[in-house]
């Protein structure tokens, strides 16, 4: 018989850390199965968080630079500058993208800069132990909202993604989520076209994961991918916020030669 | 033709952006803040005419030391610059590089504080500068010009320290040095040999993936390589170490100044001369690593070493902890962006001199 | 056989994905801890030869725990 699926050549072998069920698993698989089939493992470089997946570069056999809490965009955009030939992306949690990064990644995607940001939101800071995340939904329990996330008291799950999608240097964001077959399908090639836009030099591209949690949810994770389903997908929901990647005019590459 | 015609005449800020260049900066982020704001505009002019320019103005100090060590990890020679309060965002990303071990140049064009403070020279962040200023144990070379031509000379050499010891290299001058215009030339420095950069991240083409950060959870190999770094800081004082000593063979009262008030201490030494005091002054030109030895040394004939800085008081410390004892100190600073006149400094050189019967 | 799938029961975290995933219901809970502390899933196919090889098992997998055999059609 033929082996028709097989373990990731650029997922090294080391267990990853991450708790059963969680979408950082799938995704960092994902990432290893489409960078592997785009032939850009020589030629990649990732920016991992700091929280859960701080630890990714064990992971992924590709060059990888830690950054500082949320300054992942800012990394990256030094990097992707000074070697504009090479497919970079930062990989980020709710806290890293979109409370301490806030400014990074919008002033990131406001410049157009030519790398993707793959945005794992799971409503939660997962690493320090489930504190509120900018994207905790309304009456969510957290360690630090522990009667439930209030509007009053802490506002409401900011959409970061639609307020990039307003930046004209951003082409193509979409958000999916890893709760089924078809979803985590949906995802790898949400992600290939972001890796292709970004080697087509058309602009910044975002995808953002509806990801569980199932440690910091308190649930299991069959039941944390229903959450998903029913719960976030009201706030965060799934599909395509911009898409200009087709007949877009090639924009001129900012740095000088 | 005469050397004089490579000379330019040109402001403090701008020697510093020409300099970078001259040394094989291709990278610049940072952030509009007074008193440095000329090199940022000169950099973003100057940069276009560079191959493989890039300049970006950031959306923060903050950013900007993150998008300096993304550039620095790929490879390129890289600055950012800021004053006091961006310099105190840019810390975190400071110690980054230096846990990285990413070489890297950082400019402090110093001004009043704390907090908000002024726009005037001040030398308020020599304990930042030198005492990390970040979090974690580490160093960064801090180097102290005097003059443009200063500037022009150590701004090229920082890209070749950072390069070699793999280290964050911090130019730290002030508001006046930044704003004066003297003639400069850039023909001055001769590079050094650096080590092939066998770190830089650009795609693991023909080579193994390679990981970069300072993130070491195990205690044992994060004590190790805390001392690992320890050690190549001891190898940048044994090397590194840099001063200058004006008139100082048979002082019995050492003035010791950096920067700014190093121009103006020198001035008070002159007039103390020729008002026939024996006074001379050491300059450190290195404030990391300090120069203790050559205040060690001249403590066997040196009676009393009279630190002036444009600041409440902190290089007077490392005065002190060089000196063991050994010679008194007296300190004389101005904070808050004052800046002394030579004849003022002359005066309190005057009245301790005489005071503690330093010429008999 | 038509196509069989090989489960790292060290790997698996028992997040019961792949169970639920199965359209043909050939994925079990081992009811032997592995190492980890987890009940492993475990390849059920008593004999019913049912594994079409459709690989929605591995796709869903987080730990990238199976791996998927088929026949190569004639």
């Amino acid at each position: 018989m033929k082996k028709v699926y097989a373990r990731p050549k650029l997922l090294k072998d080391a267990s990853m850390h991450y708790c059963p069920g969680c979408g950082h698993s799938i995704v960092t698989k994902l990432i290893a199965e489409i960078i592997e089939e785009m032939g850009l493992a020589d030629r990649s470089v990732c920016v991992p968080p700091a929280g859960c997946a701080v630890l990714t570069y064990n992971y992924l056999d590709i060059d990888t630079s830690e950054a500082a809490h949320g300054r992942a965009c800012a990394v990256a955009t030094g990097i992707k500058r000074v070697l504009p030939d090479r497919m970079v992306f930062t990989y980020q949690g709710d806290g890293d993208m979109a409370a301490i990064g806030t400014a990074e990644t919008i002033h990131a995607a406001n410049r157009g800069e030519r790398f993707t940001t793959i945005f794992i939101n799971n409503a939660v800071y997962g690493m320090t132990g489930g504190q509120m995340a900018p994207t905790t939904l309304v009456g969510q329990k957290t360690t630090t909202s522990p009667h439930g996330r209030s509007v009053q008291n802490e506002g409401a799950p900011i959409p970061i993604s639609e307020m990039i999608a307003i930046l004209d240097g951003a082409v193509y964001i979409e958000r999916t989520t890893v709760t089924s077959v078809s979803a985590v399908r949906n995802t790898k090639r949400a992600i290939k076209k972001a890796f292709t836009a970004q080697m087509d030099n058309l602009g910044f591209t975002l995808v953002e994961v509806l990801s569980p949690c199932p440690t910091n949810w308190k649930m299991n994770p069959l039941k944390s991918c229903q959450w998903i389903d029913e719960e976030m997908t009201q706030v965060y929901p799934l599909g395509v916020l911009k898409d200009e990647t087709s007949g877009a005019p090639d924009r001129e590459v900012a740095n000088a030669d | 033709m005469s050397q004089k015609s490579n000379y330019k005449l040109m402001r403090g800020n701008t020697v510093v952006g020409e300099a970078a260049v001259q040394a094989g900066c291709t990278c610049y982020f940072g952030y509009p803040i007074t008193p440095q704001n000329q090199l940022p505009e000169y950099m973003s002019r100057r940069l276009t005419e560079v191959k493989d320019g890039i300049f970006i103005q950031s959306e923060s100090e903050l950013s900007a030391i993150n998008m300096v060590l993304g550039a620095s990890v790929a490879g390129a020679r890289v600055m950012t610059s800021s004053s006091s309060p961006g310099i105190s965002l840019k810390q975190e990303g400071i110690s980054f590089l230096c846990g990285c071990e990413l070489p890297a140049v950082i400019v402090n064009m110093v001004r009043g504080g704390p907090g908000l403070g002024n726009i005037s020279p001040a030398q308020s962040d020599y304990f930042q500068a030198t005492r990390g200023g970040g979090h974690g144990d580490y160093r960064v070379v801090v180097l102290a010009p005097a003059s443009c031509q200063e500037i022009a000379d150590l701004t090229m050499e920082a890209f070749d320290i950072a390069d070699y010891y793999r280290n964050p290299v911090l130019i730290l001058a002030d508001g006046m040095l930044g704003q004066m215009m003297e003639p400069v030339t850039f023909e001055n420095y001769t590079p050094r040999q650096i080590p092939e950069k066998d770190y830089v991240l650009d795609g693991a083409k023909g080579r193994p993936s390679r990981i970069n950060l300072s993130l070491i959870l195990n205690p044992q190999q994060m004590e190790d390589h805390n001392w690992k770094l320890m050690r190549k800081y001891k190898t940048i004082e044994r090397n590194e170490t840099r001063y200058e000593e004006f008139m100082m063979d048979d002082a019995k009262l050492a003035v010791v100044a950096y920067g700014t008030a190093a121009r103006i201490a020198k001035g008070a030494v002159k007039r103390a001369r020729s008002d026939g005091m024996k006074v001379g002054l050491i300059r450190p030109i290195t404030l990391w690593p300090f120069p203790s030895d050559i205040i060690r040394k001249r403590a066997s004939k040196t009676d009393l070493f009279f630190v002036f800085e444009m600041s409440a008081g902190q290089m007077v410390d490392d005065v002190r902890l060089a000196l063991e004892g050994r010679s008194e100190v007296y300190f004389h600073g101005r904070p808050g962006g004052i800046i002394p006149t030579p004849v003022e400094v002359l005066r309190i050189i005057s009245r301790q001199y005489y005071q503690k019967e330093l010429g008999e | 056989m038509k196509a069989r799938i090989e489960i790292d029961s060290e790997a698996c975290k028992g997040c019961l994905y792949c169970v639920e995933t199965c359209p043909k219901k050939m994925i079990a809970v081992d009811d032997t801890l592995n190492a980890k502390g987890y009940y492993p899933a475990r390849f059920d196919d008593n004999d019913r030869n049912d594994c079409t090889g459709c690989i929605m098992c591995a796709i869903m997998c987080p730990e990238a725990a199976i791996e998927v055999y088929r026949e190569s059609k004639k």
